[in-house]
């Protein structure tokens, strides 16, 4: 095939997509409200119920995000049963705000897109649940744990059940909130503490976006409803379009971890590793994604906001693939290979009708096999004493059999091993960046490649340092506390590994079930809308090309780490190693840029509020008060001084009208 | 056939009284006059309980009467009274000021054994009968029926129709308020000559009223509101006189609602006077004065907007101006009060000088929540007290937050209404009055208006400051807890205070409805 017949033909033929049409929630859609309310409910119980529900919290927890799990369940089912285009349901619940133009409307909006949601939060999260009763056992504050975790649910769900953009935001403030209590859980520690704000200010400034996109809708269409704004997209001026598309980018790369604030997602990881399953990994922070999905026709209608989604995608799809390749932390690992995985969802929803549905596909299998590994790691550290250092472990497959090979089966979905879930929905992204056509494809797919061997590359490298080798664990570290213990590496309970299995199932079956008969992609289409790229060359050369790259990366991992000793210390390592263990100095950057400047900007507003301002309002207060002091004299006690201020006062009244009549 | 024929033969009216509907005035001076008989006929013993149930259950029935005569748009008694939307609004706001006022009065808890009069008003302070009186263990009951004249003068006052009835109704109401002033139990010489200085500034003032009067007359040939306002209409190239009684008898008024350059007997009054009575005082007499006001210039003056306005506009910036300044040095906390209400004053004359519906309307909004805040305030003035009685001193009053929170946290809230934070009546209030003043061309108005807010905010929020944010003091006064009267007069205070601010619609509907004058 040629280059030439490329960018004729990948826009040509757009299906579905823009102009939605709904229908009114009714039968067992009128239900859609209790998917979020459910898990509301569990959260003002056991937030309002204080102690007393300590003793059962976290059942009660669990039960109300397995009965909102049901409910979506349900809700699926039905869906199944209509037509494509009575898949869009509406649910008005009532009116929130009404004033003149102004009208803020509480309602739902349940689609293809929303279900696929709906149902990797309340399944997902439900399997955490389930895992956090094992993981937390301990913890004293296991009840408000579950509490955060089921407000959590209640505000995703809301999130991607909205159907207006204000409510999405109510959404979105929801779970940035929850996910700020949930990664500083554990207060007490400073470094908690310090990560829970870091990544709170960060989301701030995606908040911003999205609130600035917001204004700017609502400045545009007069109106908040994904109906009406998305219906008259196509119609409204590029510059508007633009200037909406880049701001939701804005809010995409904040919650989403995407570059220039990538940074909050790596401390993020001090929460407890349900969390960073949950959270940072399958559901929030691909809110971005959804958001960006969401709002197809904004994007389609502007080119150039899509050129730099695809442009910030490629960054973070390489920069969270390099630091992945350095860090000797398992959760941080893990947390900047999410980061480059977002980055190829980002990068996909980048490319248009050709890349929303695989965008959305990644996300899901992604939510399987990253949530998955997460709890594999947990596990690990559950038998660990809590150790996170990967050059501490080693050997330990045969202590945990059983999280060794979910975590193993993880392991070979991301990287993309023939026939598994990440096999197929990272190959499609790859297909579609080249499809995109001209240089930008080739850029594009070039970049997408080489991240899929430096994933290879770090993941073979968590999964032999972590599993195989020699059992680092059994010596002292140097510096080792004097009350250090050899610990012993066991399995996890059944509560734990339970949910480790299923999510294993879905690593490995979700996308081959997905690709057949594209059955994902037709699902999606009536909403995202899709068209087939051409590619410059055939399918089975890009499916060889990745599967080269695995291979690459794979290889030389296993010449790194298992051919050779892995040194239980970090050794110096090159130029590279050091700056993609500082996360490419991302915290040195953040600090030149926008905290130290930002500090003196402070410095500067207070010294010119004390001297200026203060000076002034002071000065101000003085001189009232200096006459209310003079003129409190007048106030002398005598009545004839009074009746004589009286007198002068009616002379001065009667003359003024006599005046102002003549005047 | 000669003139003085034809005035022999036209027929002479026989005055008709309508009393239904002059029923709340007539129940109220009726009670007054039952008040006096129970003074001279009921034992001494059973005298308090007597007047307490006969006053209430009088001011219940009296408001009982204006609710049956809501809507109600006419004159009575031969054109003397006007029976309208504003004359019943105030007298029904009235009627639960007295209520409220009278509740405060009876308080028989907070000094040792007493009320808050004196045992024996007619003793010189200091002297062997005063001991006599005091160990003797005396009540006085004459301020309930004092009140009740006052009360019933009061409700007069909005509702006359002619100039001379308005003149008897400001005497009925003054004239027993004068005495009022004189009867407090503690620091009566203070008391006495608060009572003194009223007495002889109202009386000059009266006298600035009645010569307005007879120029106004003397111009128009009537008392009648509304015929002066058909006489300002006339062409006339010589209106010395009408300009002249105007303005004298705006002083008048302007006297009683204390605004500046008249107001300078209110901080001596108000803190003088038993606070029960200051409360009495600064809310129910602000609220009628004010009713008066609109009258005369809403009725009589419609027609002359242009004359008066521009003075008007003059007298509520001095007033917004040097209320809110001098108020911001006062260490007495019934001074403060007393400079705030002068302020306020300020500002429910910037809402009459709209001078358009919504400028009634606002008005009487304001009057209402003002009455209830002010009531409020004064009433927990009565409860912190030390060895000398109400510890007024505001230095006193440092760190009361910390020792009595619910009573600090209800003053601070009336603090806040007075400023016109939002979410309290002050707020709506405020709103109100300037939107209608802005609306009705007073711009500049609006912005002194706003411009002494802030201003007045400072010591309303310095007192808060104060309350909550000082060490109390080891010898401080400490909080008395009264009976369910205050209790209960307090409560209705925070309930209206917080009800207006936070759904004012209903009261806010019943102004507009009542903002029509009967011509």
């Amino acid at each position: 095939m040629t280059q030439t017949s490329v960018s004729s033909v990948y826009l040509a033929s757009t299906e579905g997509g823009a102009g939605m049409h709904s229908v009114a929630a009714s039968g067992v859609f009128s239900a859609t409200w209790l998917v979020i309310g459910l898990p509301l409910l569990g959260a003002a119980v056991l937030l309002l119920g204080g102690r007393r529900t300590n003793r059962f919290g976290h059942w009660l927890g669990t039960l109300f995000a397995l009965g909102s799990f049901a409910v979506a369940a349900a809700l699926f089912a039905a869906m199944l049963g209509e037509s494509g285009a009575d898949r869009s349901i509406d649910q008005h619940l009532w009116n929130w705000v009404a004033v003149g133009d102004f009208q803020a409307e509480i309602g739902l909006h349940l689609d293809q897109l929303s279900m696929v949601f709906v149902l990797l939060i309340t399944g997902v999260g439900s399997l955490i649940h389930i895992y956090s009763i094992g993981y937390m056992e301990h913890d004293e504050n296991r009840r408000r744990f579950f509490a955060y975790l089921n407000l959590f649910l209640a505000s995703m769900l809301l999130l991607v059940l909205a159907n207006n953009y204000l409510l999405l935001y109510v959404g979105w403030e929801g779970v940035g909130l929850a996910s700020y209590l949930l990664i500083g859980f554990w207060q007490h520690k400073p470094s908690a503490a310090t990560a829970a704000k870091k990544a709170f200010i960060m989301n701030r400034v995606g908040d911003f976006g999205l609130a600035v996109a917001i204004f700017l809708m609502f400045t545009a269409f007069g109106t908040f409803s994904f109906d009406e704004v998305l219906g008259g997209s196509a119609a409204a001026s590029d510059g508007t379009m633009t200037a909406i598309g880049l701001m939701l980018l804005l809010a995409a790369c904040g919650k989403s971890a995407q570059f220039p604030l990538q940074a909050w997602l790596g401390d993020a990881m001090e929460g407890p590793t349900p969390v960073s399953a949950l959270i940072h990994a399958a559901t929030m922070v691909t809110a971005g994604v959804y958001l960006i999905t969401r709002s197809a026709e904004i994007f389609n209608a502007s080119p150039d906001a899509q050129l730099v989604v695809t442009i910030v995608g490629a960054i973070t799809v390489l920069f969270g693939a390099i630091v992945g390749c350095a860090k000797d932390d398992i959760k941080k690992a893990l947390a900047a290979s999410t980061m480059s995985q977002i980055g190829y969802m980002i990068l996909a929803a980048g490319l248009g009708p050709i890349g929303y549905a695989f965008a959305i596909m990644h996300l899901v299998t992604h939510g399987f096999f990253k949530a998955g590994l997460f709890l594999g790691a947990g596990s690990v550290m559950h038998g660990m004493n809590d150790e996170v250092d990967m050059r501490r472990y080693g050997g330990l497959r045969k202590y945990m059999p059983v999280t060794f090979v979910t975590f193993g089966l993880g392991y070979l979905a991301i990287i993309g091993f023939p026939l598994l879930s990440g096999f197929f929905s990272k190959d499609k992204i790859i297909e579609a960046a080249f499809a995109k056509g001209g240089t930008t494809g080739y850029v594009l797919g070039s970049v997408t490649l080489v991240a899929a061997a430096l994933t290879a590359y770090y993941m073979t490298r968590v999964m032999l340092m972590t599993f195989f080798g020699r059992e680092r664990w059994k010596e002292a570290p140097v510096g080792a506390p004097a009350d250090w213990h050899e610990p012993h590496p066991h399995e996890s309970p059944v509560s734990m590994t339970l949910p480790m299995i299923v999510l294993a199932f879905g690593s490995v079956f979700a996308g081959g079930l997905f690709v057949l008969n594209d059955a994902f992609v037709n699902w999606l289409t009536p909403v995202t809308g899709f068209s087939h790229g051409e590619l410059p060359f055939s399918v089975w050369v890009v499916t060889g090309m990745a599967t080269a790259m695995v291979a690459l990366g794979v290889a030389v991992a296993y010449v790194q780490y298992a051919r050779r000793e892995v040194p239980a210390v970090a050794p110096q390592g090159s130029l590279v190693t050091v700056a993609a263990r500082k996360d490419l100095y991302q915290d040195s950057i953040n600090e030149g840029l926008v905290m130290r400047p930002g500090q003196y900007l402070t410095r500067l507003l207070v010294w010119l509020d004390g001297r200026g301002i203060d000076g002034f309002v002071g000065g101000l207060a003085a001189f009232i008060g200096g006459t209310s002091s003079r003129v409190r004299k007048v106030q002398t006690g005598f009545v004839r001084s009074y009746a004589l201020s009286m007198f002068g006062g009616t002379a001065v009244v009667v003359a003024a009208t006599l005046m102002a009549r003549m005047a | 056939m000669s003139e003085g024929l034809q005035l022999a033969v036209e027929k002479i009216d026989t005055p008709t009284i309508e009393y239904a509907e002059l029923a709340p005035m007539l129940i109220v001076f009726g009670v007054a006059v039952a008040g006096v008989l129970v003074e001279a006929f009921v034992p001494r013993k059973a005298r308090y309980a007597t007047h307490l149930v006969l006053a209430l259950g009088g001011m219940a029935a009296a408001f009982a009467a204006v609710v049956a005569l809501a809507g109600e748009q006419e004159v009575a008694a031969v054109g003397a009274v006007a029976v309208d939307g504003p004359s019943l609004f105030l007298q029904g706001t009235l009627l639960l000021l007295g209520i409220v006022s009278v509740m405060l009065i009876a308080e028989r808890r907070l000094e040792h054994g007493g009320d808050a009069f004196a045992p024996q008003a007619a003793a010189a302070p200091g002297s062997e009968a005063e001991k006599e009186a005091t160990a003797a263990n005396l009540h006085q009951t004459e301020v309930f029926p004092l009140t009740m004249f006052a009360l019933g003068g009061m409700l007069l006052f909005p509702a006359s129709n002619d100039l001379l009835t308005m003149f008897v109704a400001l005497e009925v109401m003054s004239l027993p308020l004068y005495l009022l002033c004189g009867l407090a139990r503690r620091r009566r010489m203070l008391s006495q000559e608060a009572a003194l200085k009223y007495f002889l500034l109202g009386a000059f003032s009266s006298a600035f009223f009645l010569f307005g009067v007879a120029m106004l007359y003397g111009y128009s040939g009537s008392l009648k509101l509304d015929r002066i306002a058909v006489a300002t209409g006339g062409a006339m190239d010589n209106d010395a006189l009408l300009l002249i009684g105007m303005a004298m008898v705006a002083v008048g008024l302007l006297f009683k609602v204390g605004a500046v350059p008249f107001h300078s007997w209110t901080p001596d009054v108000y803190q003088g006077a038993p606070t029960p009575i200051t409360g009495f005082m600064a809310a129910a007499t602000k609220v009628a004065a004010f009713g008066a006001l609109l009258r005369f210039f809403y009725v009589a003056m419609p027609g002359m907007k242009w004359d008066w306005r521009p003075v008007m506009v003059g007298v509520a910036i001095v007033t917004m101006i040097a209320g809110a300044v001098i108020a911001i040095t006062q260490t007495d906390v019934k001074r403060m009060l007393a400079y705030s209400s002068v302020a306020h004053a300020g500002f429910i004359l910037t809402g009459m000088l709209a001078a358009n519906e919504a400028g009634a309307s606002s008005t009487l909004f304001y009057l209402v929540a003002y009455g209830f805040v002010t009531l409020g305030a004064f009433a927990v003035v009565t409860l912190v007290r030390d060895a000398g009685g109400e510890a007024t001193h505001l230095s006193r009053w440092a760190g009361l937050g910390r020792r009595s929170p619910l009573l600090a946290g209800v003053f601070a809230l009336f603090l806040l209404a007075f400023a016109g934070i939002p979410l309290t009546s002050g707020f709506t209030g405020k709103f109100a009055v300037f939107q209608a003043a802005a609306d009705g061309g007073a711009g500049s108005l609006v912005i002194v208006g706003v411009l002494c807010s802030a201003i007045a905010a400072f010591f309303y929020v310095r007192v808060i400051v104060l309350m909550f944010f000082s060490e109390p003091r080891a010898d401080g006064p400490t909080v008395v807890v009264p009976s369910v009267l205050t209790t209960a007069a307090i409560a209705l205070g925070v309930a209206v205070t917080v009800v207006l601010g936070i759904l004012p619609q209903p009261v806010l509907d019943l102004a507009d409805k009542a903002s029509l004058f009967v011509h």
